[in-house]
This record gives C-alpha cells, sequence and structure tokens, in this order.
C-alpha cells in the first residue's frame, strides 16, 4: 500500500455549484397560476406607470352630456353617472391601488422588520414590551382599527397608508420576532459572538438576512389583503374619496345603478379580485420557491 | 482497587512550562425558571467546580459523556458564558469577570471550533467572508490587499483551494465546512483554541482529515494550544498530551493519554475505557467490560458527596458525604477519589 | 461482564440469503442507487456486521429487507430468500410480510425518540405486537410486557408499563426499543445504528443488552454500524459496504488482520484506536464519499483510492472474488497485498 499518496493536497473539488436562482425561478414558476399571477401583477405594474399614455380620457374630469354610457368605441367600458370614462378610471385606479399597496407595505414592514428583529434578538424586556404592544393592535380587527384611525386621521391616500400600516405592523412584527428566535439558536450566531462581534453587526449582518425571507412571502401576500383593505375602505367613503379614482369608490359609486348598468361596480370588482388573487398566488409560489424544505428537490 | 499506582515514566509533555491558561473552582449555574415572573426554582449546575492549569502550547482533552458540562467548560474559557463563580487566568490576566467589552480584544486570541460544520457557518455568507470575518472584526489587517493575502493563506493552511471562497456553506462536504471553521479560528492568530467535537459529526473516513490538520497545525506553531473537547476517548487519547475525565461538572481524572490507558484509577474512568471498542477482535476478545448500573444523575439535583457514588461499584459509606477532591497520585496523574490514598509525584 | 465475543465460531444452518438486492430512489436529478447488487445471508445464531459510511446504502438494504421502504424508495432486482420463501414476492402491505416483521425479523432504530409511538403508553407499544404475533390476551401480554421489560433493566416494570415514552430517558427508551425488538422472540433482529446516538458507557450497558436478550431467545443479529470497533468485538462475519455495493466481506479476523480491499484498508488506518502509542499518525481517506446520484458503473471508490490503476476507470466495478481465508471476497482489481498476522 503506497502511503506516499497524496494525503493533504488541497481540495478543490466542491459539489457542482448549484444555481440558487435559478431552482428559485424553477420552481416558482413550476405552477401555471404563478405565471398568471406575475403576468397580471406585471401588467398592473405597467398600466399604473403609463396611465396618462393609456386612459384616452381625464379620469377626473366630469361630462354631464354623456354620463351613464353603455360600452361603445369610445368609452370602452362605458361611462359613470357624472360621464366620466370608466376604463380610464380603472387605469388611474391601478395607481392608487399600488400606491397604496406598496406604501403601506413598505411603511409597516420596515417598521414591523425592526421591531420583531429588537424584540426577537435581544429578548427580556424590549421583547415583552413590543409584543404587548403587539398583541394590543392584534386585538381588534385588522379593517376595524384600520377605520378607527382613518376616521381619527381623515380620509386621503397618506392617511390610508398610515391607518392599514399601523393595522398591519404586527403581523410583521411578530412573523420577524419568531424567525429572530428561531435563527438566534443558530451555532453560527454563537460563532459570531466567539469572533468578537457586537450585536448589533450580528443582528443586521446575519440574523436579518437569515430572518427576512419569511417576511418577503408575507409582503406579496399583504400586498393583495392591503389593496383589498384600501377598497373597503373606500368603498365605505372613508378611503380614498371621490373624485379620486380608487378602485373601492368605484364600485361603491356604481353600486347606485346596478340594475341598468352593473359594469359601473363589476369593472372596479373584478379588478380588485384579479390583483388581490395574482398576489396570493404569487405570494404562495414564493413560499414554496424559499421554503428550504423544498431545496434541492429539483 | 489499585492504592499506588506505578509510577509509569511518561513522556514529557510537549511545550513550554509557561501557564497559559489556569481554571480555578470554576462553576457555571444556569437557572431554572418558572412562571410569568421567572422565579428562579433550581439550578442546572452544569459546571461544578473544575480546575485545571494548561501550559503553553499543550493540548488537552476533555472527555465525558453528554451533560457532564465539557461543552460548558469550554463555552465559558471563551466567554460565550459567564461563568456563575471561579477564576480563569489567562495569559496572567483574570478574565472570567471582564465585561463584554474589555473582552472583546481577547476574542481573536481565544477561538473555538464547533461540533456542527453545518451549523455553525452563516449559510446566507460565502466562505472568503466568513474566514475572513474575524480580521474585518478586529481590523486586523490594514489593506484589501493583505485581507487577501491573509485570507488566501488561511485557506492554504486549512487544505482549501483558494478558488473555493466565494462559494456558500451548502455547496461543500462536511469535511470541507469543518475547515472552514477552522480557518475561521484560526483567522485572528489565537493562541488557544477550543476545539468543541470537532470530528463527531463527520463520517469516519472524514475524521482522521481534521484530526490530521488539527495536528500539523499545532506541529506548525508551537505556541498553539488547544483544548480539545470530546466524547470519544480514543480521539482525545490521538490528539491530547493531558486529558481530564468530566463527570456530573467536576473532573475525576486528569493524567496523561499513556497513564489513563495504563492505569485509570478512577472506577469512572475503567468503565468509561472498558466501553470503547478497539477495532481489533483479538484485543476485543481479551478485553473485560465493566458495565455500570443505572444512568447519569440529573444536573439539576446531582448526588451529595461524590458526584458518582450512586453507580459506583467500589463505593463506600463516606462517598455519600465527602466531596472527593483531585489529588496527586503519580507523576502528572491526579485523582479525585476517596478510595485512593495520595502519593507519587 | 460478558465473552460473548465470538469472532470465528461457525454458527448454525442458513436461515436468510439476500441474492443481487437492488433498491433505487428516482429523485428529480437522476436515480439513486442505494443498494445496487447487494447479497449476504445469515446463519442461525450468528452475528453478522454490516458497516459502511453515512450513504452507502447499509440501512436501505435492511429498511428493503423488511419492505419498509419509504418514496421514492423501490426495491427493483432481486431475492430475500428467508425460511424457503422469497420475502420479495409478499407485497410490503401483505399479511405474510406483516407476520413477519415484528414477529419473525424485528428492527431496532437507531432513534429511539422517534420510532416510538409518542401518544401510545409503552404497554400499548410492547403488547401490540404480541397480540398481534402470538395471538395472546390482554393479560398475557400485559404479564409478557412486564417480564420484558424486566429482562431488559427497567426498574418497577408494572408500573412503567401505562407510562408514554417521554417520561423515560433516552438509554430507558432504547431499552423499550430492545423489548420491543425481541418481545416475539423473533429469528432475526436488525440493529440499525443502535446505540449511535448513546454515550459511551450506555452504549455498552445497551449492546451488551441487546446481545444477551437475543442469544436468551436465540436469534440471530444484524449489526448495522460505521463503528469498526463494536464489529470487532461482537461479530462473526463483517460485510463492508461502499456505494451501494458490498466491497468486502469475511470472517471477523479476516477484515481486521488481512484486509484485502483499499477501502476497508484505508478505513483500519484512518480511525484513531485506544491502544495505540502516541506519535501514531492517522492515514485518511482522501476525499469525501461520493453523490450516489447516477454513478458510472466503475469503481465507486476509485476518486478515493490509493491503489487505482487505469483499468478501474475502463473496465466495470469487478465482481466478489475469492481472497484468501474461508468465504472471504473482495471486489477489487488491485487487492491489497496478502499479509501475515
Amino acid at each position: 500500500m503506497s502511503e506516499v499518496f497524496v494525503m493533504d493536497a488541497p481540495e478543490t473539488v466542491a459539489a457542482p455549484r448549484v444555481s440558487e436562482w435559478k431552482r428559485f425561478l424553477k420552481i416558482l414558476f413550476q405552477r401555471k397560476l404563478v405565471v398568471f399571477g406575475v403576468f397580471v401583477l406585471l401588467c398592473l405594474v405597467l398600466v399604473a406607470i403609463f396611465a396618462p399614455l393609456i386612459a384616452q380620457y381625464d379620469p377626473y374630469k366630469n361630462d354631464m352630456a354623456h354620463s351613464l354610457q353603455s360600452p361603445s368605441s369610445q368609452h370602452w367600458l362605458g361611462t359613470d353617472n357624472l360621464g366620466r370614462d370608466v376604463f380610464s378610471r380603472l387605469v388611474y385606479g391601478a395607481r392608487t391601488a399600488l400606491e397604496v399597496g406598496f406604501g403601506t407595505v413598505a411603511f409597516a414592514a420596515i417598521l414591523g422588520v425592526i421591531l420583531g428583529l429588537l424584540a426577537g434578538f435581544l429578548g427580556g424586556w424590549t421583547n415583552a414590551i413590543i409584543m404587548r404592544a403587539m398583541d394590543t393592535l392584534m386585538a381588534f380587527p385588522m379593517i376595524v382599527l384600520a377605520l378607527l384611525l382613518v376616521a381619527v386621521l381623515g380620509a386621503g391616500i397618506q392617511n390610508v397608508i398610515i391607518a392599514l400600516g399601523v393595522a398591519t405592523v404586527p403581523g410583521y412584527t411578530r412573523l420577524m420576532c419568531g424567525t429572530t428566535l428561531s435563527v438566534r439558536e443558530n451555532e453560527y450566531i454563537l460563532a459570531q459572538r466567539a469572533i468578537g462581534a457586537k450585536s448589533l453587526r450580528t443582528m443586521v449582518r446575519h440574523v436579518l438576512p437569515n430572518a427576512i425571507q419569511p417576511v418577503i412571502v408575507l409582503v406579496t401576500t399583504m400586498l393583495g389583503n392591503v389593496i383589498l383593505a384600501e377598497a373597503s375602505l373606500s368603498f365605505l367613503g372613508i378611503g380614498i374619496k371621490p373624485p379620486g379614482a380608487a378602485w373601492g369608490s368605484m364600485a361603491s359609486a356604481g353600486f347606485r345603478d346596478l340594475g341598468t348598468h352593473p359594469l359601473l361596480s363589476f369593472a372596479p370588482a373584478l379588478a380588485i379580485m384579479l390583483v388581490v388573487f395574482a398576489f396570493n398566488m404569487v405570494g404562495d409560489g414564493l413560499r414554496d420557491a424559499l421554503d428550504p424544505k423544498l431545496r434541492g428537490k429539483l | 482497587m489499585t492504592s499506588l499506582p506505578n509510577v509509569a515514566q511518561a513522556p514529557a509533555a510537549t511545550g513550554s512550562d509557561e501557564t497559559i491558561l489556569e481554571v480555578q473552582d470554576l462553576k457555571m449555574y444556569f437557572p431554572i425558571t418558572r412562571g410569568l415572573l421567572k422565579r428562579r426554582v433550581g439550578d442546572i449546575k452544569a459546571v461544578d467546580g473544575v480546575s485545571f492549569k494548561l501550559r503553553k502550547g499543550e493540548t488537552l482533552g476533555l472527555v465525558g459523556e453528554s451533560g457532564c458540562g465539557k461543552t460548558t467548560v469550554g463555552r465559558c474559557l471563551c466567554r460565550l458564558y459567564k461563568p456563575t463563580a471561579g477564576q480563569i487566568w489567562f495569559n496572567g490576566k483574570e478574565i472570567s469577570s471582564l465585561p463584554e467589552k474589555e473582552f472583546r480584544p481577547l476574542r481573536s486570541d481565544i477561538s473555538i471550533i464547533f461540533q456542527d460544520p453545518y451549523g455553525s457557518l452563516d449559510p446566507r455568507q460565502t466562505a472568503g467572508s466568513i474566514v475572513g470575518e474575524p480580521l474585518r472584526i478586529h481590523k486586523l489587517v490594514k489593506s484589501k490587499a493583505e485581507y487577501n493575502e491573509r485570507l488566501e493563506s488561511l485557506f492554504a493552511k486549512v487544505g482549501l483551494a483558494s478558488n473555493l471562497m466565494p462559494r456558500y456553506p451548502h455547496e461543500f462536504s462536511g469535511g470541507q465546512r469543518q475547515r472552514i471553521g477552522i480557518a475561521r479560528a484560526l483567522a485572528g492568530d489565537p493562541s488557544l483554541i477550543i476545539c468543541d467535537e470537532p470530528v463527531s459529526a463527520l463520517d469516519v473516513s472524514i475524521q482522521a482529515q481534521i484530526i490530521n490538520l488539527l495536528m500539523d497545525l499545532r506541529e506548525g506553531q508551537s505556541e498553539l494550544t488547544y483544548i480539545f473537547i470530546a466524547h470519544d476517548l480514543s480521539v482525545v487519547k490521538h490528539i491530547s498530551d493531558r486529558i481530564a475525565v468530566m463527570y456530573l461538572g467536576r473532573i475525576l481524572e486528569i493524567t496523561t493519554p499513556e497513564e489513563l490507558y495504563a492505569n485509570p484509577i478512577h472506577p469512572y474512568t475503567r468503565a468509561l475505557l472498558s466501553a470503547v471498542c478497539v477495532p481489533d477482535p483479538d484485543i476485543e476478545a481479551s478485553r473485560a467490560r465493566i458495565v455500570l448500573e443505572g444512568e447519569v444523575p440529573s444536573p439539576v439535583n446531582p448526588p451529595a458527596g461524590c458526584s458518582f457514588h450512586t453507580r459506583c461499584p467500589d463505593a463506600m459509606p463516606a462517598c455519600r458525604t465527602t466531596v472527593p477532591t483531585l489529588k496527586q497520585v503519580g507523576n502528572d496523574h491526579e485523582v479525585a477519589c476517596l478510595a485512593v490514598t495520595p502519593g507519587g509525584g | 461482564m460478558s465473552d460473548q465475543t465470538t469472532c470465528g465460531v461457525p454458527a448454525g444452518e442458513e436461515m436468510l440469503r439476500v441474492k443481487d438486492l437492488e433498491t433505487q430512489f428516482r429523485v428529480d436529478e437522476g436515480v439513486v442507487r442505494a443498494v445496487n447488487g447487494v447479497s449476504y445471508s445469515l446463519r442461525e445464531r450468528e452475528i453478522i456486521g454490516i458497516v459502511g459510511e453515512s450513504g452507502c446504502g447499509k440501512s436501505v438494504s435492511q429498511l428493503s429487507i423488511m419492505q419498509l421502504l419509504q418514496r421514492p424508495g423501490k426495491i427493483v432486482g432481486g431475492e430475500v430468500w428467508f425460511e424457503g420463501q422469497n420475502l420479495l414476492e409478499y407485497g410490503p402491505k401483505s399479511a405474510e410480510m406483516r407476520a413477519i416483521r415484528g414477529g419473525k425479523i424485528s428492527m431496532i432504530f437507531q432513534e429511539p425518540m422517534t420510532s416510538l409511538n409518542p401518544v401510545l403508553t409503552i404497554g400499548r407499544q410492547l403488547t401490540e405486537s404480541l397480540e398481534l404475533h402470538l395471538g395472546m390476551n390482554k393479560k398475557e401480554a400485559r404479564a409478557r410486557a412486564t417480564q420484558l421489560l424486566d429482562l431488559v433493566g427497567i426498574p418497577s416494570p408494572a408500573s412503567r408499563l401505562d407510562d408514554y415514552p417521554h417520561q423515560f430517558s433516552g438509554g430507558m427508551r432504547q431499552r423499550v426499543m430492545i423489548a420491543i425488538g425481541v418481545a416475539c422472540q423473533p429469528k432475526m433482529v436488525i440493529a440499525d445504528e443502535p446505540t449511535t446516538a448513546l454515550d459511551c458507557t450506555t452504549q455498552a450497558q445497551l449492546l451488551e443488552l441487546m446481545l444477551s436478550t437475543i442469544d436468551a431467545c436465540k436469534g440471530s443479529l444484524v449489526l448495522v454500524t460505521h463503528n469498526l470497533g463494536v464489529v470487532a468485538r461482537y461479530s462473526q462475519r463483517i460485510y463492508i459496504m461502499y456505494a451501494g455495493k458490498i466491497v468486502e466481506q469475511g470472517l471477523c479476523r479476516d477484515i481486521f488482520y488481512r484486509p484485502r480491499h483499499p477501502y476497508t484498508v484505508g478505513l483500519l488506518k484512518s480511525v484513531p484506536r485506544l491502544d495505540e502509542v502516541r506519535g501514531h499518525r492517522l492515514v485518511p481517506i482522501v476525499g469525501t464519499p461520493p453523490n450516489l446520484i447516477d454513478l458510472p458503473p466503475t469503481c465507486a471508490f476509485y476518486p478515493r483510492c490509493s491503489e487505482r490503476t487505469e483499468r478501474c476507470l475502463t473496465e466495470p466495478w469487478p465482481d466478489l472474488t475469492a481472497a484468501d481465508g474461508e468465504g472471504h471476497l473482495v471486489r477489487c482489481y488491485n487487492p491489497a497485498e496478502r499479509t501475515g498476522e
């Protein structure tokens, strides 16, 4: 037996490189509904960005002479009781929906992630105070809390964002706190302390990136929920008020003429449904694609 | 029972006579709390009075079964836990009660290798970044060029090609991951490394690679001191200059590997030795097994007196009341057992 | 204390013969040939050791014999002859197979925590197989269960029958597993890394216990482990597995004193031994165990082998061929030189 066989040659071979990104996309687009969802959302974003180019009419200008028209080549979806072009209003409504959606989610997610990270990582009193505050907020149903806040703050897009944001913060905080608690138990966090890293560095560079994934999934599904909630508030007349173009208020306004012009309510309602559904599908897809248990299965 | 062991001429332990670490009566109790107000209802006495000295360049093996407190001792030494009581003198400085802020600069001098090569590396960090982290934290390098140079030499030292630096932990095998962990432990140029079960999570054929690596690193740098924690007596015996046998938070016997194998004195050590199988059928056929009765008592409520008396085949009435202390019984051989008369040395 | 180290003592008649067993796992990346043509036999009152590293197929081969494979595992070929009957002709869920599992062949697993049902009392889990396989009534089964717990050294067995698994410590649970394993006086027990999760002294306790209880019911034992020391102490014959194949087999003494396959030789040189002298350097096996997906038909040990030649890469993995010694077979083109004691 030859003893001279290269014993301690450097190990150059590692497992073949697996592209995380490729694997991620593969699982994500495995389901047809996710592809559909992504397509819908892509359209929605494009429509929102290029709204002025897509809408042929001013969505806010009344034109009583042409009120309550049926769909035609001039007005693809007809006009409402004030003679505004429904299609144009829908297009601008997409803008409102996305503004509220992204605004709320960004506000709530950032705040929730910071609070959850602090509560989970520091534990003790910090945890007790933050989490009890969140429990209190969670005691109210989201929509009721948002209603209350909007009633106090007044209507308008900014206030809707704040109200929905505060109402949804506990979800992010709880989730982040939970994942932080489990990530914190890993030996690599202990290893950070052993090599002398300060808590803040460990928290930001090691705990945060490992604990954030579930939040990404939550953000996606919450986008749908928030858009729905905004529509509900607007439908109830305390969110974004006419003449602002919001799907909720459009559906509400069209309600009076439901019998004669069902499209006035159904078009925005359908838009809401489609978008919420799309966000939920993409959220599901993301959850699967980010699930470590499915890693290596494809 | 052996009254006086024949004093074996143990080979002088490697390393200088300079003491790098001295541990005195180290205790680590973890409180058990209950209820909303975190009322303390008891303690897990993980480490209950451990003392030893370590010379520069020496390797001390800590061996014992799960729950004996060996990992806790290791974690106290690198201050991942703040000891409940006792002193730790590192290079003449008492470190057990230093505030974290003052201890932090020392963290590059005392490092730790963890057991689990899967859990101890951040999955979202590249191998290079993991190994370089201590350099960045303690600002041990002045320039990007020096940083890269140091990284390359660290990778070379542990036998990993430097083109593997941009890879993520999941792309490596268990043995390779453990090499990354070792490189990280070496980054701060430490004088003391706590090796906490560094091979027990690895495949049999890989263990030898890592053991050899650790021994080669020690060869290359005579000042490097290890505390090697493991439950596998064969591995500990292979790498250590001295071995401390732990049971329920205390050291029962501490001596050289040769002496431990040829002349174990404490009944627990003898049982532990006899429980290990040697891969040699003829030798196995000639070795008798001492099978211990019962199980390890709970560290929440350890027995009074000698903690081993509940399972000891040679227990005497006095063992139930008196806590034995480590006594010199021979050249570099200390035992904590009431049945042993001190002598030798 | 025990003197059951019976290396080299031939046992009784052959009771199990496994022929060319093949088990595959179909995964998205390809086919994992976990067990790739494994043959072995077991005689009455014999103890054999199946040794290998994690992922070499040693556990899967045993699960295949019991037909306890979970998807996507599938037996694709081979025969398992037990008492004149090919077990693979029975379906995994057939009444015949159920009667054999736990009745004539039983299995003791590595993880005592997960292999006991947490919501059933220990007594229920013990009496279940007694009632099922031996047709005992409740009262008889309970009496026998008490007796079994006593046999494996559990204090006050009668009262502990009504406890749940979580009320037992790890070592105690493993004792219960042994009790369940020998409950029906099986002809054959398969112990899959039975003590790996336990401490040294508990390991020793339980191995001795297992041996004496199996001996008491005149059974045979298949010891599946990665621990060379354990097989050296207990087994009469040894099979060394690597990447789904048996690479060397023979009497215990042949394997330890006259190893021929480079992998066996490497394994023996790479483990630290309690009886070695200081300064001895371990000779590790380089590299890492192979990924079993779509392995080439050539020798899977080739990348790590110290004796490899051109031939190993061009010709398929050789068959097991006779080496010196009774039943000593090796699967290698360049087996190590014959060495004396």
